[in-house]
């Protein structure tokens, strides 16, 4: 709704029209914790940009206790909600600048909901923090700060609330946004800006605040508004996942799906994955006719140059820079489920237009949402985030995250509950990597104090009389009590296994240039082992 | 005819794309699934996102419409000949229990009435040709619940809604997995809103039911709404005479029960520059909707849409 707009002839009609047309959409997100004045800032936006009817205005001001409007009631809708004067589950709100229509995803501030605030993130071009001016930067603030930046938001905006009771103090201001850029420069958003306003006084929120000389002036609409937009659909390689193949008649077979990045010409050569068929764009239908070209997030139909075997689940893509096909990978998980993750379970992963068995392998490490700080891990449990090697069946046909977020993401779905519980970000091709963050995250203390014997390798070099003297030693070693193995040969597992605790006795019949130096180089990073060289064995 | 569409798309050609995706979505991964039509301005964008969908193929899915009776004469008639005109299938659906039972919103208040008529007669026709998913034309700027709902919205084996238990849903990746029984409620117009809806209308020129455009009806005054008196059914109080008056409606129901508002606009142009102005939202000619505080998640709990 635009205010008060007067529309006096026909002119005037066309222009409102077409400004109207040619509105961009924009996906925002607010978050805060509790008390924050969150429910009261969307409130006001709505209220001021004339989202807001006179009848629902009329109920609330009925619903409101005092003399002044209680914006926060403008959105919380559920009766438990209301009840409770929380917000439970994330809701949508709608309101137009000049520019923009904005999309308002308005979530909850619990930690208990962070599966929430990842459902709002998920779409959002950009993200509004809402920090209490009197309780300053909160661990819920870094941590909202942080599952913002894990879901990919390039925009952020902290907004200092609450000035009014803190008299606008410009100290107070300059002390929190200093606080809080120390800690975003280790997040990876394009750009961070603060607002120090009053969501209850509606100071810098649509107008600039006569209160707070010291600020530049900019408001929080003025920037939503001057955000760039679409940024990363533009320039990205094209990705199209078939959703639906029409076959109105022999003649005619299209595939239909959104394009999910980049532009498509007639004529441009592509991809089908998985079966790496290569062909051409003949056509781009819509019900409005045929078109040139199309670019991302439209909903078009293509027709191939060639009987390709497409299918529902297939990815066309452009022949240059095409997308990986990984089949193990890491990701990201944040988990929804009311149960834990299980790793001998086989879940459902949605990955665009298609569904894959899959299981997680491995949790490689959970992070500590107070201390954001990475931390070993089994499992995850509710609201945990955490980094996984994940399997699946079928390879997904995809891009990095950071790269995409339409063909980096997935969610997991429980085959036996239905439910949706996880969200995933691909992060990449699962490698070696995995395996070694994976063995650095219990100490090499921990697994002393288990077996109660610190882990060793014990290197027989060289000769062939080792083939029957590490036998005899492994046998010695038991009978005293050590837990031992052998390895035949393998520097790599030897040392693995002297890590997990076990005294590993490594031998090779010939000498192999460059193994020794493994050794060596590995011991300085684990401290809880050591090198017994053959020399000290043979003195006992 | 070739067109180039513009890398920086248009909030209303995003919102087009993002239906239509839903839709396509839906009738992939359903076996069964089912459009609702109301026959409102809401419902004839539905499907005409869906004609895009599929074109140029016919619609995968049938149409279905409630019917309570109690709709407006011209509502029928805008039905059977847009539907008919389009070639497409339509079911309609009574419940024919409680008709038998003399349920009208006169005798029985519009509760009890939605319920029957509305809530009761939909899960009816669902479990009668077993559906597994329909689409409805709701929008989550229609009130404030609606506004907590998800585009694939879980129903369980009695339809019912629990808003506790809902779906995350992330991106555009919409988890259709249900058992027997089960069925998913589907809404692609979620993120319009009622200036996006007529919007569209008029860009696309769609045809809408004459009743949203003003003339003289006649009308008598309850409580603030004009409520027009369709046909012989209509009860009218000791006193009350049926006056002519220049109306249209915002939205349209049951006859008996959804207001008028004084108007001149004629077409769509003028209702949008109508709504401009005018600052009150469609739902309050909804009697319906002010039963009681929070009423519309109890009847959505229920199995209303």
């Amino acid at each position: 709704m635009t205010a008060a707009l007067q529309l006096n002839d026909k002119g005037d009609l066309q222009r409102f029209l077409a400004e109207h047309y040619e509105k961009e959409l924009l996906r925002l997100v607010v978050v805060g914790s509790v008390d924050d004045g969150k429910s009261t800032l969307i409130g006001r936006l709505l209220y001021e940009c004339n989202g807001l009817f006179e009848d629902q205005v009329a109920a609330v001001k009925r619903a409101s206790a005092g003399e002044e409007i209680d914006f926060s009631l403008f959105t919380d809708g559920l009766r438990a909600e209301r009840e409770q004067g929380i917000t439970i589950d994330v809701a949508y709100r709608y309101f137009s600048t000049r520019r923009r229509k904005v999309i308002v995803a308005d979530t909850p501030g619990h930690i208990q909901y962070t599966r929430n605030m990842a459902t709002g993130a998920s779409t959002a071009d950009a993200a509004v923090i809402l920090v209490d001016a009197r309780l300053g930067i909160l661990p819920q603030t870094r941590r909202h700060a942080y599952i913002a930046s894990l879901l990919g938001i390039p925009y952020l905006a902290v907004s200092i609330n609450k000035m009014d009771l803190m008299d606008f103090d410009p100290a107070v201001y300059a002390r929190l946004t200093k606080e809080f850029d120390a800690f975003a420069s280790t997040l990876g958003f394009e750009q961070v800006r603060y607002f120090p306003i009053s969501a209850r006084g509606g100071d810098n929120i649509t107008q600039p605040s006569g209160r707070t000389p010291w600020h530049d002036g900019e408001t929080l609409l003025g920037w939503l508004e001057s955000l760039p937009h679409q940024r990363r659909l533009d320039g990205a390689p094209f990705r199209f996942p078939v959703q639906y193949v029409l076959r109105p008649n022999l003649d005619y077979r299209g595939f239909a799906g959104q394009i999910a990045s980049g532009t498509v010409r007639v004529g441009d050569e592509v991809v089908v994955f998985p079966s790496k068929r290569r062909t051409h764009i003949a056509a781009i239908d819509t019900f409005d006719g045929s078109l040139g070209e199309a670019s991302a997030p439209s909903s078009v139909t293509l027709r191939l140059a060639d009987e390709v075997d497409v299918s529902r689940g297939d990815l066309i893509a452009h022949a240059e820079k095409p997308p990986v096909a990984l089949q193990y990978l890491e990701a990201m998980l944040v988990w929804f489920g009311e149960e834990r993750l299980d790793t001998s379970r086989r879940y459902l992963v949605k990955h665009t237009s298609k569904y894959v068995p899959a299981h997680v392998e491995q949790v490689l490490w959970r992070k500590d949402l107070e201390a954001l700080s990475e931390v070993p891990a089994e499992s995850l449990s509710l609201n945990d985030i955490g980094k996984v090697r994940l399997v699946c069946k079928r390879p997904l046909i995809c891009d990095p995250y950071t790269e995409n977020r339409k063909t980096g993401a997935f969610i997991v779905v429980d085959p036996l509950t239905n439910d949706t519980v996880a969200a995933g970000m691909i992060l990449g091709a699962a490698g070696e990597a995995g395996d070694q963050e994976a063995r650095s995250l219990i100490s090499a203390e921990e697994r002393r104090a288990r077996l109660g014997q610190s882990g060793a390798v014990i290197l027989l070099t060289g000769t062939p009389e080792v083939q029957t003297l590490a036998p005899r030693l492994e046998r010695a070693l038991f009978d005293q009590g050590r837990h031992v193995v052998t390895v035949r040969g393998d520097a790599e597992n030897a040392l693995a296994l002297a890590e997990a605790g076990l005294l590993a006795i490594l031998y090779t019949p010939f000498r192999r240039r460059g193994w020794g130096c493994g050794i060596n180089s590995a011991a300085p990073v684990s401290p809880g082992w050591s090198w017994i060289p053959p020399t000290s064995w043979s003195a006992r | 005819m070739s067109e180039t569409l513009s890398a920086r798309l248009s909030h209303l050609a995003v919102l087009e794309a993002e239906s239509i995706h839903i839709i396509r979505e839906t009738a992939a991964e359903f076996a069964n699934p089912v459009m609702l039509y109301s026959i409102g301005k809401d419902s004839q964008v539905l499907l005409h996102l869906a004609r895009k969908a599929f074109h140029p193929a016919p619609l995968p899915f049938p149409l279905l419409h409630v019917d309570t009776t109690w709709k407006f004469r011209e509502m029928y008639q805008f039905r059977d000949s847009f539907t008919a005109k389009l070639g497409l299938k339509l079911l309609v659906h009574q419940n024919k229990k409680a008709l038998a039972e003399g349920m009208n919103p006169f005798d029985h208040g519009s509760q009890k009435y939605t319920h029957a008529m509305k809530t009761q007669s939909l899960l009816e026709a669902l479990a009668l040709h077993g559906f597994d998913a329909a689409f409805g034309g709701a929008r989550r700027d229609e009130e404030k619940s609606r506004a907590k709902e998800r585009v694939y919205s879980f129903r369980d084996r009695h339809g019912q809604w629990e808003p506790r238990k809902q779906r995350p849903e992330l991106w555009n990746l919409y988890n259709g997995r249900i058992d027997a029984g089960e069925s998913m409620r589907v809404f692609p117009l979620s993120n319009w809103t009622e200036l996006d809806v007529w919007h569209y209308i008029l860009k696309e020129r769609i045809p809408v039911v004459p009743l949203y455009f003003a003339a003289e009806r006649p009308v008598v005054d309850r409580k603030g709404q004009w409520i027009m008196v369709d046909d012989e059914r209509m009860r009218l109080r000791p006193g009350e005479k049926a006056t002519m008056k220049r109306v249209r409606f915002r939205t349209l129901g049951c006859y008996p029960l959804s207001g008028a508002i004084e108007s001149s606009a004629t077409n769509v142009e003028e209702i949008i520059t109508e709504m401009m102005e005018a600052r009150v939202s469609e739902r309050q000619g909804r009697l319906i909707d002010h039963d009681e505080e929070g009423s519309m998640e109890l009847k959505k709990r229920e199995g209303y849409f």
